[in-house]
């Protein structure tokens, strides 16, 4: 199976003290911020080498993974991470944050996905730096692709995967017939959560994402790495969503500690009158 | 902008989905500055039956769309005919539920509108819709403006009050179904896996009580007796969901749901970021933590230091006795 797995660096929100807002209200000042990759996108990845191996000890390579991201030139570092930890080939579409919004990306990767032709996307569910939890959705209904998004299973039939979805109510299971699209969630790295065809259901991955051994981080130094320009993908399609300002969120101050539960529930009846 | 088009979501048994009340309230803030009216499309088995109760929301136009492919939920069948009504319209709405997160930006492809997710309110500048959203795990709100003819959004349910019926009786179009695509071709329904429930709904009970990975295999055992005595839904940690201590529908946070009760208690809960993000605008916070220094109590109204396993028993003790000696 070949699949593409759209990344995207962000600046880690991790750390709250650090997010701030330009006193202009114009921009995030992300100056106190570290990039990493985006957490669901690490998740993604995974998820593809899974289903592109045969889960055994040593793991056997099935299939190609090939990451993209649309970013500048310093985010071909976290293109290389993912080739240290097992994709195949990268692309990077040369754009500035600025030029993008989720509109375009997805414009964009569809060009890329009718070039690869690839028989899954594999992406993270959100971004969690704009929170917008929107271009695997848009990608989809650009290909005319099945979809399920918010994915915690992934289990791969001939022809097909069978995806369970996170939903407001349980957990939905669907089935798309390839080439088809998952966007996924935080339980997709469990250790039962992903199979191949090839790998035994016996098998039990580590919980989590696996690491790049040294090794391999000086060999994917050498793994194709190509930059398209954002202009051959889009055409002439233009931003469509603009932020005039930013603000922080009032904050809610700390209030008391209270002695014991008697307190507890005494300040709870009588002083915050919700019980 | 001219008109709205809110999409009903729909219960496994046809009915109304209240969340739905709240893309109700952001169309209508929306429509309320720029002027226009509203319409609501409802999608199932069958329409008709859930179209009592939204006639009296003041739509001039309730859309009925029935098709046995539409019993149950999925983005490929639905899009097509949400984006065939929607066409006609300068904003479509849902709620940021996983029905409206999943459904809209698939819409909105295909009318090449933009999208503007998680809405927690709408106001109007220079004659335009600006959206506000919240980003970096809720540590910044930013403002926004769409530039497509056509514009979507998803409601953050927290943040808008449920709409309020305004009486009369909405005229009904039934418009039909949108054949399948390829897309809707090669999805297939499987199965839910519901957990049912006869406590409130997560995003929508006035007491949340959330237990976190401190909990262990005793969540359960603790946790019901607290929520039991105060009538509220159970919420988790992503750490207990991951350590499948709670199913994954319980997890609160940014990447799960956002509440905002008037009391939420927080048990063996540190405070991350990622989870604050899904609580911030709870009335009352209450948190126990053995930890005094725990990030939770930076904005838990009311702190107790201890161990759970001994304070939430006692609690619910102190709790049954409040109870019986206001009755
Ligand atoms: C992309 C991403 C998205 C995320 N989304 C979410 C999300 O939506 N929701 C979410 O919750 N998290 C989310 N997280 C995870 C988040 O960062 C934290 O890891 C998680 O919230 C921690 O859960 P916890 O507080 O239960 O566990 P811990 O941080 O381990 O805290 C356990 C707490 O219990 C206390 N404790 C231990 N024993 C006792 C005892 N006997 N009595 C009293 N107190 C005790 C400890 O002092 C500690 O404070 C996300 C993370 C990432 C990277
Ligand atoms: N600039 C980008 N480059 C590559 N992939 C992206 C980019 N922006 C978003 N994505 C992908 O789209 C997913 C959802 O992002 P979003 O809709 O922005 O929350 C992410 O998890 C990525 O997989």
């Amino acid at each position: 199976m070949k699949i593409l797995v759209p990344l995207k660096r962000v600046a880690d929100p991790d750390n709250a003290n650090k997010v701030k807002v330009s006193s202009a209200g114009d921009k995030i000042d992300i100056s106190g911020l570290e990039w990493k990759l985006n957490p669901f996108d690490e998740y993604a990845l995974e998820a593809a080498l899974r289903l592109t191996e045969n889960g055994k000890t040593p793991k056997s390579r099935e299939g190609e993974v090939v990451v993209v991201t649309l970013a500048p030139s310093d985010a071909e570092t976290t293109l290389r991470s993912a080739l240290a930890t097992g994709a195949d080939r990268a692309i990077r579409v040369d754009a500035a944050d600025e030029q993008l919004d989720g509109r375009l990306v997805s414009l964009a990767l569809k060009k890329l996905v009718e070039e690869e032709k690839p028989d899954a996307v594999i992406m993270g569910k959100q971004a969690v730096d704009g929170d917008t939890n929107q271009v695997g959705q848009e990608l989809a209904e650009l290909l005319d692709w099945p979809m399920a998004t918010f994915a915690a299973t992934i289990h791969e039939e001939p022809g097909a995967l069978l995806v369970g979805r996170e939903v407001d109510g349980g957990v939905l299971t669907l089935r798309l017939k390839l080439p088809a699209l998952v966007t996924v969630d935080l339980r997709i790295v469990a250790p039962t959560s992903v199979y191949s065809t090839k790998t035994e259901r016996s098998f039990k991955y580590n919980e989590g994402v696996r690491f790049a051994p040294l090794p391999a981080i000086m060999a994917a130094k050498k793994k194709p790495l190509v930059v398209r320009p954002l202009g051959e993908l889009v055409g002439a399609a233009a931003l469509s969503t603009r932020y005039l300002r930013f603000e922080r969120p009032p904050q809610r101050s700390s209030g008391v500690k209270v002695k014991d539960v008697n307190e507890l529930v005494h300040k709870l009846a009588t002083e915050a009158k919700v019980i | 902008m001219s008109d709205a088009l809110v999409v009903a979501e729909l219960a496994e048994d046809g009915t109304v989905r209240r969340a739905t009340l709240s893309a109700i309230s952001l169309a209508r803030q929306a429509l309320g500055a720029l002027g226009g009216s509203l319409s609501i499309l409802v999608l199932g088995a069958d329409a008709a039956s859930a179209a009592p109760e939204l006639a009296g929301f003041g739509a001039a136009k309730l859309y009925l769309c029935s098709d046995a492919s539409l019993k149950n939920y999925t983005a490929e069948h639905f899009a097509p005919s949400v984006a065939e009504v929607g066409r006609k319209f300068g904003l479509i709405v849902a709620t940021a539920t996983s029905f409206g997160k999943d459904l809209i930006p698939r819409v909105a492809a295909r009318l090449d509108a933009a999208y503007a997710g998680d809405c927690a309110a709408v106001s109007v500048q220079n004659g335009k819709l600006v959206y506000k959203r919240p980003m970096f795990a809720g540590n910044a709100f930013g403002y926004c403006e769409l530039s497509t003819p056509i514009q979507t959004a998803t409601a953050r349910q927290s943040e808008f009050e449920p709409a309020a019926p305004t009486g009369g009786n909405s005229p009904i179009e039934t418009v039909n179904k949108v054949p399948p695509g390829q897309a809707a071709r090669r999805v297939e329904y499987v199965s839910l896996d519901a957990v049912k429930s006869e406590r409130p709904e997560l995003t929508e009970a006035s007491v949340v009580v959330s237990g976190g990975r401190a909990l262990k295999e005793r969540f359960n055992e603790i946790i019901v007796p607290l929520a039991d005595v105060l009538g509220a839904a159970i919420g988790a940690s992503r750490a207990a969901v991951d350590a499948g201590y709670a199913p994954g529908d319980y997890q609160v946070g940014q990447t799960g749901k956002v509440v905002a009760p008037e009391l939420y208690i927080a048990v063996g809960i540190s405070g991350a970021i990622q989870h604050v993000a899904g609580i911030k605008s709870s009335k009352v916070i209450v948190a126990i933590n053995r930890d005094g220094d725990a990030p939770i109590f930076q904005l838990a109204d009311y702190g107790l230091v201890g161990d759970l396993f001994k304070l939430v028993p006692e609690l619910v003790e102190a709790l049954k006795k409040h109870k019986a000696e206001k009755a």
